[in-house]
Order: structure tokens, then sequence, then C-alpha cells
């Protein structure tokens, strides 16, 4: 058999690589060299971004095993930046006294968590789709429960692995199902065998629970607060993002590829997923103190808009979900970018604790500020383009209720993110948050999402070149 | 029902009877998941279901597509990938314990609203 077709997987062979030479330096270098394995990590994943963001021509290989489509480039640069952003932010955190020995497990973990999300990505087969989503998610848990002595971590990550092991179970019977009805697990065969038998809606009912779990949407979104507040908030920004980044892309191109005949049952399901998800988790988010429960509220209801890209089914539908997806990674990061480093070097993360924070700390508060108008959606940023995108590909399709219901909840969503601006900028306080010094790595990363922010919605060949390369029903 | 019991009987196994099987293994599997207190016993429940849908894809290659070995492949990737899962969660069960002494469920409650 020829294996060559094999190199033809630059990303996952790249990262592969990246991984088992870190691993390998993280053992072996001495004192001297273990100064340089940050940057050295951080430059060799710079270089893996830019070298894999140029799209090539679809190919399929293994057998259909692993289908190559060229938007996934896109998405795979757009993880690629936020896992870059989000190791900055952790630099701090990683170079404590406590946690230098595990530094070298921490980058392997969140890469092999990376390198699961690209094989679920380009899965062409129910097989791969699998073991891709739990390379995902195991390595994900263990950096959850990173902390061994801190309990709330612990905690957290006995939540997740239950939750995330009980819903991938449920997926892993709906597989079963379509198997015993159609008798093949790839995803170009299923595309005509799935025809709408009462097994098969059942089976796709059991199967997309998995998926729904990963975005957190209304039912299956308990698990969400208390995770992202017992966990590093690093890893929360990583959650947050990037794991729920690649699983709305996968969720819609499984939607249009193998369940494109059960297009009648599937966009009732996921209206009301819409409508329960942003309504409920807004309805929460404002009785939230603490602010990383909030900002989990918040990305609840961000996933439930992120449904209306997928509701459409169409190609306007998925470079709307792209682009949501690129400016949601920037803002949510530059708000987790500054809740870590005040939580770091002070500990506190409750809102009433940022009461007057402008007073101390105006560089911060403004980084802040432009994150939460972000994803409320006001206009000169780029959350609002990529809001207006997400609605009128759903408009587009003709439903226009929710997106009626869906422009009504950005009301009451700009209500509870103004709430924390009003917090930092007019709330007195006596003696509000010192003045915190952010090292080098943090100043990069919430610059380079500024940017992102303020750029990312104002350069209109961004949308043109991703909507050059999506694809629908 | 006469028919069925006259086939097991007679050394065939009916393909309708190991998705009986499978069936109600997967639905104890989510009964003792929503029930139970204690973690462990929990982790116990999620493997039921798990090995569930490996009955589930054994008995549908071996009765419907015998051509094929993808159900097989399926079953045995499912209990290697399980098998990590376990020792994940066993290891941070074993985290919590050191922590709480005890491994009930409802001493989780450290992040209660």
């Amino acid at each position: 058999m020829d294996y060559s077709s094999f190199l033809q997987m630059h990303e996952e062979f790249s990262l592969l690589g990246i991984m088992v030479f870190l691993l390998v330096y993280d053992i072996f270098a001495g004192e001297k060299a273990m100064k340089y394995f940050q940057p050295l990590a951080l430059i060799l994943l710079v270089i893996h971004t830019i070298y894999n963001a140029i799209p090539r021509d679809a190919f399929s290989i293994a057998g259909g095993m692993f289908e190559y489509v060229p938007m996934q480039s896109y998405v795979k640069a757009i993880l690629n930046i936020g896992t870059i952003v989000i190791l900055l932010q952790a630099h701090k955190f990683l170079n404590e006294e406590t946690n230098r020995i595990k530094r070298g497990e921490f980058y392997f973990l969140i890469f092999s968590t990376l390198l699961g999300m690209y094989f679920m990505i380009s899965s062409g087969n129910f097989l791969m789709f699998f073991i891709g989503l739990e390379t995902a998610s195991i390595p994900l848990t263990t950096l959850i429960a990173f902390d061994k002595y801190n309990r709330k971590s612990a905690e957290a990550g006995a939540k997740y692995i239950l939750s995330a092991v009980f819903a991938s179970s449920i997926s892993v019977f709906g597989m079963s199902l379509i198997y015993g009805s159609t008798g093949t697990l790839y995803f170009s065969d299923l595309a005509t065998l799935i025809t709408g038998t009462p097994l098969q809606i059942m089976a796709f009912v059991f199967f997309s629970v998995g998926l729904f779990f990963k975005i957190s949407l209304v039912p299956f979104h308990l698990w969400a607060p208390d995770v992202y507040e017992g966990s590093q908030t690093n890893i929360t920004a990583y959650l947050s993002v990037i794991s729920k980044g690649s699983a709305v892309f996968v969720l819609f191109t499984l939607l249009i590829k193998v369940f494109g005949h059960l297009v009648h049952q599937w966009q009732p399901i996921l209206y009301g997923l819409a409508i329960a998800s942003i309504t409920v988790a807004n309805l929460f988010a404002i009785r939230q103190q603490n602010l990383k429960r909030f900002l989990a509220f918040s990305s609840i209801s961000q996933a439930g808009y992120i449904l209306l890209a997928i509701i459409s089914g169409s190609a306007m539908g998925m470079a709307s979900l792209v682009y949501y997806v690129l400016v949601y990674m920037f803002s949510n990061l530059a708000a987790f970018g500054v809740i870590s480093v005040i939580e770091e070097r002070t500990g506190k993360v409750q809102i009433s604790d940022y009461n007057g924070l402008y007073q101390t700390n105006p560089r911060l508060s403004f980084v802040l500020m432009l994150a939460l108008f972000s994803l409320a959606g006001i206009p000169p940023f780029a959350g609002f383009f990529s809001k207006f995108f997400v609605f009128s590909a759903a408009a587009a399709q003709g439903f226009y209720v929710l997106v009626f219901i869906a422009l009504l909840n950005t009301i009451i969503s700009l209500y509870y993110y103004l709430l924390i601006i009003k917090a930092m900028y007019l709330n007195q306080n006596e003696n509000p948050i010192e003045k915190v010094s952010s090292d080098w790595a943090v100043k990069l990363s919430l610059a380079f999402c500024t940017l992102g922010i303020l750029a990312v919605g104002l350069i209109s060949g961004i949308y043109g070149q991703i909507s050059l390369l999506s694809f629908g029903m | 029902m006469g028919d069925l019991m006259t086939t097991f009987f007679s050394g065939q196994v009916p393909v309708e009877a190991y998705l009986g099987v499978s069936l109600i293994m997967f639905f104890a599997g989510v009964y003792g998941f929503l029930t139970r207190r204690n973690m462990l016993m929990i982790l116990i429940s999620i493997e039921l279901m798990l090995n569930a849908a490996d009955i589930n894809f054994t008995a549908f290659n071996r009765y419907l597509f015998p051509a094929q070995l993808e159900g097989f492949y399926f079953a045995l990737f499912t209990i290697a990938i399980a098998a990590c899962e376990t020792a994940v969660a066993i290891a941070i069960i074993i985290n919590i314990y050191r922590n709480l002494t005890s491994v009930e469920v409802g001493n989780l409650d450290q992040m209660k609203e």
C-alpha cells in the first residue's frame, strides 16, 4: 500500500512534529535552555499557523476517512491564532515557581487537544470523528483539573469528564443506530443513504447530543458555569473559544453533508435550541456576580447566535459562521485576558470588585470595554458585523421570527454587558483594585485582540475571502 | 414470542435479542447516571452505556452487513477510548478523594450559586 498520500495532512503532521519536539526538548534540555522553551514553542506555532493558513485543493485520503476542503484551512488557522493568544496569556501563570515543572505538560496537552480538533474537523467517517472528539476532550479534562491542590479545579474536572463522557456515549449509541440502518459510516456514502426513516431520525437526535454538549446549548449547558468557574482562567478561555469554535463548524458540515435529507427534521430542533439558548442564557447572565460564570452564560448565548448561521444551511451561513467564530475569538479572548491578569495578580473575580477599575487600570478597563462592546454588537466594532451577517444569513432563508427574537435578546445582552462597563467607569469605590502590572506576553496578546476587534469589522476583504470558499446545501 | 423461544433453543440467536440487551443496558446506564450519588457508580453507569453501543455495532455488523468489518473496528476503538476516559476519570476521582476524603457527588458543591 502506498502511504505517501498521508503526507498531504500538512496541518496534522506539522502540529504533531511540534508536539514531539517540545516533549523531547522539555525532557532533555538543561536549565539554561529551558528559558527558551516558551518563546520557542510560540515561534514554532506561529510558523505552523502561517505555513498552513493558505488553502489547498480539496482531497480525500485513507479511503475517505480523512476529507479536506479548503475552508478547513481557515478554521484551523482561527483555532491556531486563538491558541497562540491563550498561550501568551498563560505565560506568567506557567512561569510561576510551582508551575514551572508542569509547563511541558501544559503545552503538550493543549496541543493534543488541538490535534484532536483538527482530526474532528477533517473527518470523513464517524470513527474518525469520534476519535477526534475524544482526543480533543480527554486532554482538555486534564487541563481543567490541572491544579491538583485546588479543590475547585478538581471539582470542575470531575463535572466535565462525567458529563462529557455521558454525552459522547449517547452520541456513540446514535452512531451505532446510523450504522445499523445504513451499513456504512462514511460521510460521502451516508449522504444518499440517510433518507429520513424514523430510526434514522432517532439516531440523529442521539448523535447530535455529543456536539450540542460541546457547544453547550441550553438543555446541555449545565456543566458550563461550574467548569468555567473552577478551571484556570486561560483554560476557561480555551474551552469557550477553541473547543466551541471547532464544534460549531463540525456541526454545520455534518448537518449539510450527512444529514442533508433530514433538513425538515433538524431545522425545528435547532430553531428551538437557538431560542432557548439565547433567552435562558441571557436571563441567567443578568444575575451572575462572578465574572467567569457571567462570561460562561454570555458564551452560551453567543452559541445560540451561531446556531442562526447553522440553521440557514447555506453557503452564506457557513461564511457568516466562520466570520462569527473569528470575531468571537478576538472579543472573548480579550475579555478573558483582562480577567486572567486581574485574577492572577489580585485574586478578585467578582463584578463588585471591578467597581472603579478605571481609576487605577485605565488601559485594562478600556480593553475590557471594547471586548464587551464587541460581544454585545455595537456598530463600529467587529461584533456588530458578525451579528449582522449571521442575522442576514438566517433571514435570507425566511427565519424572520427567529431573527426578531434574537434581535430582542441583543437588547437584553446589551444591558448586562453594560452593567460591567458601568461598574468599571461610573461606580464609586473607596479602594478599587490596585494597579496591576502586566508582562509583555499579556500586553502583546491584548494588543493583538484589540487590533482584531477594531480591524476585522472594517477590513471587508476578510469576509469576502471566507465567503469565497464556503459551501452550503 | 413462541418463535423467538424456539430460535433461542435451536441455537440461533436473532439480532433482536442482542438489540434488546443493548437497549436495556443503555437505559440502565442512563438511569444509573441520573440516580447514583457515588462517582465510581456513575462511571460504571457510563461504561454500561458505551458497552451497549459496542454490542449494537457488533450485532449489526454480524447480522446485517457481514461482508465488512466496520462495526467490529468501531467497537474495538470505542473500547480503547473508553479505557482512556476511565483512566482520566479515576485519576480525577482519586484527586477529589484526597481533597475531600469522599467520592459522593453531593460534596461537590463549592461552586453553587
